[in-house]
């Protein structure tokens, strides 16, 4: 069965996630990192942030709650029990700090096929409180046996 | 970047993600998914049992940039491909090499390997001074 490509192009409302010291710190530590600048926060105060410094990966946090409604849209027909994660790239702008809101949208950016394999990428854009841009992520999700 | 040519590997990191670090990871990202904490449903589905994140391991991946490059605020892009799957318990090394270095940018193509299997591949990270 033909992978279905009407979603394509479908943006969905954008959802906002306020960061925490807390979320910060455990994300942080469960993906091993040390640098003082995400759990202390006078380190990074002495080194010119307001407030803790999220990784680069937190992107995942704040960007999933975003990601979740796309993936889940009947319009995009994802089929979940064959599902795999391809690919992901993310492009970062200013640092996101403990405090701020970040405001992120996700789009359905492409759905294709390549023989039993169905490609469906979407694409999230996440601001902070000011109005920048903090992440352009692209997630690549693989349906197995389309 | 001061320290780095093309041609440089930079320093290479070695987890061996415990038993539980998919239960936490799940609980840290809002990543859920039962193939990541359900052993008896990641079995149902065919898998060995419970599997690693992607996103997981790339934040391994990632934070061998920022370590190597001074922090956070270096590392600008970073792109990946998943393969195969990684399995708690056992030991992940990544490691990366120096494509482009130019002005205060920096290009590193990187892989992390488990059990000889690459679980992420074609990896690259724009790393900016």
């Amino acid at each position: 069965m033909p992978v279905q490509t009407q979603a394509v192009g479908k943006t969905f409302p954008p959802m906002v996630y306020a960061v925490g010291r807390e979320k910060i710190r455990e994300f942080a530590s469960v993906v091993g990192e040390t640098n003082p600048l995400h759990f202390d926060l006078d380190a990074a105060r002495a080194a010119g942030h307001d407030d803790l410094v999220a990784p680069p990966m937190f992107a995942v946090v704040y960007g999933l709650p975003a990601v979740g409604p796309a993936l889940f849209d009947p319009e995009v027909d994802v089929n979940f029990a064959m599902l795999v994660h391809g690919a992901q790239e993310f492009e970062w702008g200013p640092l996101v700090l403990a405090g701020d809101e970040i405001s992120t949208t996700a789009s359905v950016k492409a759905i294709d096929q390549r023989g039993e394999l169905g490609f469906y990428v979407f694409e999230t854009v996440s601001h902070n409180q000011r109005g920048q841009q903090v992440c352009l992520g692209t997630w690549t999700n693989i349906v197995r046996g389309v | 970047m001061a320290g780095f040519d093309v041609g440089d590997q930079i320093p290479e990191l070695k987890v061996t993600p415990d038993r539980y670090v998919t239960v936490r990871y799940a609980g840290a990202s809002g990543d859920f998914n039962p193939i990541h904490i359900d052993e008896d449903f990641a079995k149902s589905v065919g898998l060995p049992g419970r599997i690693l994140h992607g996103l997981y391991s790339m934040a391994l991946l990632a934070r061998a940039q920022t370590d190597a490059s001074g922090g956070p605020d270096k590392l600008k892009r970073l792109s990946v491909q998943f393969r195969g799957m990684g399995l708690p318990e056992q030991e992940i090394t990544v490691t990366g090499k120096v494509t482009e270095a130019g002005g205060d940018r920096l290009v590193v193509e990187a892989v992390a390997v488990q059990n000889g299997k690459r679980i992420i591949r074609n990896a690259v990270a724009e790393l900016e001074l």
